[in-house]
């Protein structure tokens, strides 16, 4: 076979990069010019007369706690900054520039239901509130490495939700399950807290199973009794924990053949003693026969336990708005000591059939979701008469800056490598900036060396510098029209807004009469700036 | 953070801290009067045998052929391949009883570096963030609290908040992370001035929104920082090459170098992480290689902190998050071992050519004499540093919390 002169072989390659270039400044130009998709409001199902009624009473609930405080309500936020907020609850990052240019399409008045029939059937749904999810039955620690696979996990509880299975139904599976951490990843829940070759550590999971499904932190009793409230005894702990004591590590993975009394030595006692399973309240909802762990889910689970709906319920309002209805999370009271429309919510949630779905889909439709942040004559935001302003956590922030540097949507259909770029550069994000770990939604203002991140770290220079491919700035500066319209799609891409007049006049000025190789840096300041603005850190 | 200091008076804060009292009283009028003012923690993380650092048996079968070698602490022997830190062990109090009930990495580091046991409700902070929670406001412009080479798990601020991580940086060799802007002159200009205007826009009417996220604030502290002079501290290029070859041409010497320029302008905690001490397989050979990079590191960092007459003002610490088992496995390698390792203690008013505990030389004892625990541990950790370890602080949710919940270890300490 004749050999090939090295020449020919790299004037070869440098035309097919060429094309290949060429190909993706024609597809970016197409995608400037014409919307890739056409949004289409009329193939949208009718709005739900159900779920409407639902929201209007919450919104009467929390009416009625404004009147009685003398409280104003902040004005209507405008429809992108809810799709934001939706866009960061259930994706985890800003919308993208082609989202946003698809949703325009829409009438107003359909905008948010259309955006969130779109997002349920969204890949990154499921993956990023899953997530959310397993840091609240996994914690956020790597795990005991042979018998714990966090990714099977996330992936398992990313099917669950696209596939919109009753959370009740979820939570059964995930207290009780038995088999391979590997074929059967629900029984991750149990075996990520294992902690010696006979099985999983009791305490530790009644431990999770109080505070992600019941809303009690009955953990804190266990060493001694509250002292404090008097309400929980140390002995209510152990007999929780006293149901996961058939649980126990096999050849087939895990299983209930069980592995002995369940014994603790209680404070002040002189030794150990064995327990007994018993619930802490509501025993006439716990079977009198099967397994310990099955038995544990229906009681967790019962339709009349209303600590399991209602923390549902406070979780699925803190994923969406950054702050739950009751503080903290996982402390979520017995008696009717509770917050306007929680109960509303509840009810609503366990009559029809755990369906999360439905509980976002009300929750986004209630004017308490839609209320603007900006104060009006509102000052405080305790009663949710503003929206509350909150801090992204560490991956929205990494998310939002890899999107807002894309002009297409990147999902699912995305290709491999920036997919991967994505999840790359989200981890090592992530890593130094600092995940808070359990406290989930504690909104403490950012540090100076996170700060430092943002202004000079390697993803946002990554994604200001002069780059035609990968980088939306320099995109922009080249594609658009004119000096507005580049604004205009920066500020659209990176902060879901248009441009203030001043903002608007501050950058055009910064374009005007730039070309080439500076204009496309002035479109990287432009970006740098939106990126280390308070309004880009922080849900609003 | 105000919200989190505890009441001034409580019954829990009054009861444990009786006993705490009973041991700080006890202490010399010197160790009372002097706490140290600054911490080095040199972490050796994946856990390294003490039978080949500071507990050798050598001639029991447990050393596996492993030899000793003398110290300049009387009658304290240790593994020969540490020489130079042999020359300096008289400055030492080693602890050969180290216990703790995680047998698991993530965990064991966890509980070494909080001196509390993982829950999963609740992030306990590094002592070097409590350290830095409890010292007055620092006029420093540069982080208080570093970690050099952070492995997995590098020092965090737990439920004292963000603000109290370890700001972490790799080789020293190598420029600050973040550090330096990607443009300058008139584009940097530009970008404040862009940012001015976009902040305006949001701003505007929210009533206490800078209060609430700052923004600015910290925007403003991160450029003072970027300017800094004390960021030389960091740059281990400044110093004389003898010294730099002393402390070893490899990133962790580089990094105890970094440690001991950070000291000097008043850095309260540096943390400093030596890897790769995870030997299941061939443990002989691996752990040499790590003693290797860790004897001169050590030793120099010990002898400048003494000729700088910063010793008695440093507390240095060495160690892992476990010890290795006495008995080599099928491959030759030691495995995880919670029942008697080996810490180094240095400085600040702990005792000098000291030894603490005793681990059986047959390796099969259920656990060391004199054990300490690792909440003892910090308790001392923190009494050394002129910080009450009974003393109170309030978790997120209103919890209150003693910083350390463990015994003082008055013998660990001077003047004892």
């Amino acid at each position: 076979m004749a050999r090939v002169p090295a020449i020919a072989v790299w004037v070869r390659n440098l035309l097919f990069a060429g094309l290949a270039l060429l190909a993706v400044l024609v597809g970016q130009v197409l995608l400037w010019r014409a919307p890739l998709e056409k949004a289409d409001a009329t193939s949208l199902p009718a709005q739900d007369p159900e779920v409407l009624a639902v929201a209007r009473e919450v919104d009467a609930a929390f009416s009625e706690a404004w009147s009685a405080a003398g409280e104003t309500p902040a004005p209507s936020a405008e429809d992108l900054t809810v799709l934001r907020r939706l866009s960061l609850a259930l994706f985890g990052t800003v919308p993208s520039f082609e989202e946003i240019r698809l949703a325009r399409q829409i009438p107003s008045e359909r905008r948010i239901d259309w955006w969130l029939e779109r997002a349920f059937r969204d890949q990154r749904f499921g993956d990023y509130v899953a997530e959310r999810f397993v840091r609240v039955c996994a914690g956020t620690e790597a795990g005991p490495f042979l018998v714990f696979r966090r990714r099977r996990f996330v992936e398992w509880w990313s099917e669950q939700l696209r596939r919109n299975r009753p959370y009740d139904d979820v939570v059964r599976s995930l207290i009780s399950s038995t088999g391979s951490w590997t074929t059967e990843p629900e029984t991750n829940f149990v075996t990520r807290e294992v902690v010696s070759k006979t099985g999983p550590d009791e305490a530790r999971l009644a431990a999770r199973v109080s505070r992600a499904f019941l809303g009690i932190r009955l953990d804190c009793v266990e060493c001694h009794d509250d002292f404090l409230e008097g309400k929980w005894e140390q002995e209510d702990f152990h007999q929780l924990a006293a149901f996961f004591r058939e649980a126990s590590m096999v050849v087939t993975g895990l299983s209930d053949s069980g592995k002995g009394d369940y014994k603790v030595r209680m404070r002040g006692a002189p030794e150990e003693r064995a327990v007994g399973e018993a619930v802490p309240f509501g025993p006439e909802w716990l079977p009198a026969e099967g397994r310990l762990r099955a038995r544990l889910a229906t009681w967790v689970t019962h339709p009349q336990n209303v600590s399991f709906s209602r923390t549902a319920v406070n979780r699925v309002w803190a994923l969406l708005c950054g702050e739950p209805l009751i503080v903290p999370v996982d402390c979520v009271p017995l008696d009717d000591n509770v917050p306007a429309g929680l109960d509303l919510l509840a009810r609503d949630f366990v009559a029809h059939g755990y369906d999360l779905q439905r509980l976002i889909r009300v929750i986004a439709k209630t004017g308490v979701f839609r209320r603007s942040s900006e104060p009006g004559k509102v000052e405080a935001s305790s009663s949710w008469a503003r929206f509350p302003v909150t801090r992204l956590r560490p991956e929205q922030l990494a998310r939002s800056l890899h999107q807002a540097s894309s002009l297409t949507t990147v999902d699912a259909s995305s290709h491999i490598l920036l997919r991967l770029q994505l999840e790359g550069e989200t981890r090592d994000f992530v890593k130094r900036f600092g995940d808070r770990g359990v406290d989930e939604f504690e909104s403490a203002t950012a540090t100076v060396p996170q700060r430092l991140l943002l202004m000079n770290g390697k993803l946002v220079r990554e994604h200001t510098r002069e780059n035609i491919i990968a980088n939306a700035a320099t995109r922009i500066g080249a594609l658009a029209r004119d000096d507005f319209s580049a604004v205009e799609a920066a500020f659209l891409a990176v902060l879901t807004r248009a441009p203030s007049p001043p903002e608007l006049e501050h950058f055009v000025g910064l374009l005007r009469g730039s070309k080439g190789g500076e204009r496309a840096r002035r479109m990287g300041d432009l970006y740098w700036g939106l990126f280390n603005s308070t309004e880009f850190s922080w849900n609003h | 953070m105000e919200s989190l200091i505890g009441p001034k008076f409580s019954r829990r804060r009054i009861l444990p801290g009786l006993s705490v009292l009973g041991d700080v009283l006890a202490l010399g009028a010197e160790q009372r009067l002097r706490p140290a003012r600054h911490l080095i923690l040199l972490w050796l993380e994946g856990a390294p045998s003490q039978l080949e650092t500071f507990d050798p048996h050598a001639g029991r079968a447990i050393a596996h052929g492993s030899t000793d070698i003398v110290t300049s602490a009387a009658g304290v022997r240790i593994g020969s391949g540490l020489a130079q830190t042999a020359e300096v062990m008289h400055q030492f109090t080693l602890v050969r009883s180290m216990v703790t009930r995680e047998g698991d990495h993530e965990r064991a580091v966890f509980n070494m570096k909080t001196g509390y046991r993982p829950n999963p409700a609740l992030l306990h902070p590094a002592i070097g963030a409590i350290f830095c929670h409890e010292l007055p406001h620092s006029p420093l412009e540069i982080p208080t609290h570093i970690s050099i080479l952070p492995n997995r798990w590098p020092a965090r601020g737990g439920f004292l908040g963000g603000g109290f991580d370890a700001f972490q940086l790799g080789d020293p060799q190598n420029p600050l992370p973040d550090m330096r802007a990607s443009v300058s002159g008139d584009r940097e200009s530009r970008r404040m001035a862009g940012l001015s205007v976009i902040e305006e826009a949001f701003v505007r009417g929210q009533t206490g929104l800078e209060a609430k996220t700052l923004h600015r604030t910290n925007l403003d502290r991160a450029r003072r920082m970027m300017s800094s002079e004390q960021l030389r501290a960091f740059n281990v290029a400044e110093e004389p090459a003898a010294i730099r070859a002393a402390y070893g041409d490899t990133p962790f010497g580089r990094g105890c170098l970094a440690a001991r320029r950070l000291v000097e302008v008043g850095v309260p905690c540096v943390e400093v992480t030596l890897d790769g001490w995870d030997t299941h397989v061939n443990n002989h050979e691996l752990q040499a290689a790590r003693i290797q990079i860790l004897d001169p590191a050590l030793a120099t960092l010990i002898r400048d902190l003494q000729q700088r007459d910063l010793l008695d003002r440093t507390v240095v610490f060495c160690g892992g998050e476990f010890g290795r088992t006495p008995r080599l496995n099928a491959v030759e390698g030691r495995d995880h071992w919670p029942r008697g390792f080996s810490i180094a203690l240095a400085g600040g008013g702990f005792g000098k050519g000291r030894v603490h505990g005793e681990t059986d030389p047959a390796g099969t004892a259920p656990e060391p004499a004199s054990p300490v625990r690792v909440e003892d541990l910090h308790a001392t950790l923190l009494t050394s540093l002129g910080v009450d370890p009974a003393r109170e602080v309030r978790t997120p949710v209103g919890r209150p919390l003693q910083l350390s919940e463990g015994r003082v270890i008055g013998e660990l300490l001077a003047g004892r």
